[in-house]
């Protein structure tokens, strides 16, 4: 077999197993399945910066919450239906990715990881500060006109797992295309060596750009579909930790993988369901993985499977 | 009250704040400078601070004030512990990349966190004042007690200065920051003075939160603001300068005394996290850095 063979069939392999799964777990257990693809989408576009370009942004939550009150408000302003108010989310993540990064990627490092949580932090105490319209510290429920597709309404089990996975199907799959293309290669190149992918002619500045503002479309479009799939958004969504999860779901499953980002995110998921029976503490697990991580297994688990025997693996 | 005392009134919350402040950012300060770590779980060395400070009191009967002081000696030793322990087992272990150290240290926030949770409770307790004492202006009643701790600050900081100018160690904390290698090769243990830098650069957070403690009462969440605020600090007076940071410290803690006053307290907090994001991408030496 060719490694393209390999690499396409390995993928749909994971996609046909998701969509197995959701039909035969019992119905708690795939509602938590569609918040881990949903999630993982997230994660997706966190790692197509971090994993594949080098970019540690600390400020991916403002992009996910720009997308979720995005869709949100346009279904409780304008009664937006969940299609367009979707589109709206995924156009407002990519929108606030590209003018942070106009600013932000004019630093690099440890000022870049500063300036994108501080721009976040902004977002977060702006959606506070106009609590007249944004529903401030408690958020708001999004109503049925938007959670309404096609006829089917998503706020039942069944075709909202089935809206979950088509979304993360075509995440994974744009994901996979982007980064075997040239152009995926050129994001590589920017993580292993800034300076000399510039001496080759191209323009660290502008590539950078666009990564940040595709990894904002699938910030967007995982807080979009996030709000509308559970029917709330809040401002707890736009916090720092919704920056740091999607650092640790793609550095627990391996950062700069395809299928790294899902199986952290589902991972993380179980530990911290294990994690809630013991104690209430939920969030000492992030820690202790957070630390675990960057101390024993830097590139995760998906990093380590291509060292040692999958070199193919995307 | 008329325009005038509610100025005033601003002013004096703005310097208390400021004081507290430029403890807590001078840690952080003296972490990076040195260091070249920026800790993000350093708001938790400030918690970690007011917690003991709650124990220690809580054990010892007799007169608020005796309990107060050996807070204030007790907090910063075991935070400072708590510091250099997690410096030798994971900092050091990451030879200090900046990179991967925020990342462990965003972990050892919830790690800090969560403990605290397990252990303190989810409540908010209240630290008696070693003393009450009541300034009266014609306008308005002043805790007396706000301005010790003004003066203590003052105090404090002055020590750390002295100390990082007039003694030894100081001197060689600043051979170690301005080149680790030559340093090394003078003998000195580098190893050893990244331990103390950490562990004092927690101490003065601690130390920051024993005096608020009466103000402010002790919660395992009360990390978040001391953390943004000191980033806050130490960005715009140019990362790694001491001089800087007490200018900002004084600046950011005014400033936020009277937008807080007058406008909104988030309004205060969205413009100073603006002002750093704008600060690091325009002028990344900081407001009071020389060009590099």
């Amino acid at each position: 077999m060719t490694d393209t063979a390999k690499v396409w069939g390995l993928h749909i392999g994971v996609l046909a197993g998701l969509l197995a799964a959701q039909h035969l777990l019992p119905v708690y257990y795939a509602n938590q399945l569609a918040r881990i693809l949903i999630l993982a989408i997230f994660a997706m576009g966190y790692n197509i910066a971090h994993g594949y370009t080098g970019l540690l942004s600390l400020g991916h939550a403002l992009f996910f919450a720009i997308g979720m009150y995005g869709a949100g408000l346009a279904v409780w302003q304008v009664e937006w239906t969940a299609f367009p108010a979707l589109g709206i989310g995924l156009v407002a993540g990519g929108v606030s990715a590209g003018v942070v990064g106009l600013l932000a990627l004019r630093t690099s490092g440890v000022s870049f990881m500063i300036v994108t949580l501080m721009f976040a932090q902004a977002g977060y105490l702006t959606i506070l500060y106009f609590g007249t319209y944004t529903g401030g510290d408690e958020g708001f429920v999004v109503e049925a006109v938007g959670r309404q597709v096609f006829g089917y309404n998503l706020a039942h089990d069944g075709p909202r797992a089935t809206a979950a996975f088509a979304l993360f199907a075509i995440a994974l799959l744009t994901n996979l295309w982007l980064v075997r293309s040239p152009f995926g290669r050129v994001m590589v190149a920017m993580r292993e060596n800034e300076d000399r992918s510039r001496m080759l002619g191209y323009n660290p500045f502008r590539i950078k750009l666009i990564v940040l503002v595709i990894s904002g479309v699938y910030a967007g479009l995982a807080g979009a579909a996030y709000g509308i799939l559970f029917g709330y958004v809040g401002a707890s969504f736009a916090t720092v930790q919704y920056s740091i999860l999607p650092l640790l779901y793609s550095l627990l499953g391996g950062a700069g993988t395809v299928l790294g980002p899902v199986l952290g995110t589902a991972l993380m998921f179980a530990l911290i369901e294990m994690a809630s029976l013991v104690t209430s503490a939920q969030l000492l697990v992030v820690g202790v993985a957070l630390v675990a991580l960057v101390l024993f297994a830097p590139r995760g688990l998906l990093g380590a499977v291509r060292e040692r025997w999958l070199k193919w693996l995307p | 009250m008329a325009f005038g005392p509610f100025l005033l009134l601003a002013l004096l919350e703005g310097t208390v704040t400021a004081a507290v402040l430029a403890l807590t950012a001078v840690g952080l300060s003296l972490v990076f400078g040195v260091m070249r770590v920026v800790n993000v779980a350093h708001g938790e060395f400030f918690m970690l601070g007011a917690v003991v400070a709650w124990f220690v009191t809580a054990a010892m009967p007799g007169h608020p004030a005796l309990g107060f002081s050996a807070a204030l000696l007790i907090a910063p030793l075991v935070v400072a512990s708590v510091a250099m322990l997690a410096d030798r087992l994971v900092l050091k272990r990451l030879n200090y990349d900046p990179e991967a150290t925020i990342v462990a240290t965003i972990g050892l926030l919830y790690i800090l966190q969560q403990t605290a949770l397990t252990f303190y409770g989810p409540d908010a307790r209240p630290v008696a004042a070693p003393f009450i004492w009541r300034i009266q202006t014609p306008w308005f009643g002043y805790s007396g007690y706000k301005l010790f701790v003004v003066a203590a600050a003052v105090v404090i900081l002055l020590s750390v200065w002295a100390f990082m100018t007039r003694s030894r160690a100081g001197l060689i904390m600043r051979a170690t920051q301005i080149d680790r290698q030559t340093a090394q090769a003078f003998g000195i243990n580098v190893d050893r003075v990244y331990a103390g830098t950490f562990a004092l650069g927690a101490a003065l957070a601690a130390v920051a939160a024993v005096l608020v403690v009466p103000i402010q009462q002790a919660h395992y969440l009360m990390g978040g603001d001391p953390l943004l605020l000191s980033f806050i600090v130490v960005i715009i007076g140019g990362l790694g300068s001491l001089r800087g940071t007490l200018a900002a410290a004084l600046i950011i803690g005014l400033g936020d005394g009277v937008i807080s006053m007058f406008f909104s307290p988030t309004l205060a907090k969205i413009i100073a996290t603006l002002l750093v994001a704008l600060v690091l991408v325009f002028r990344p030496q900081g407001l009071f850095g020389a060009k590099p």
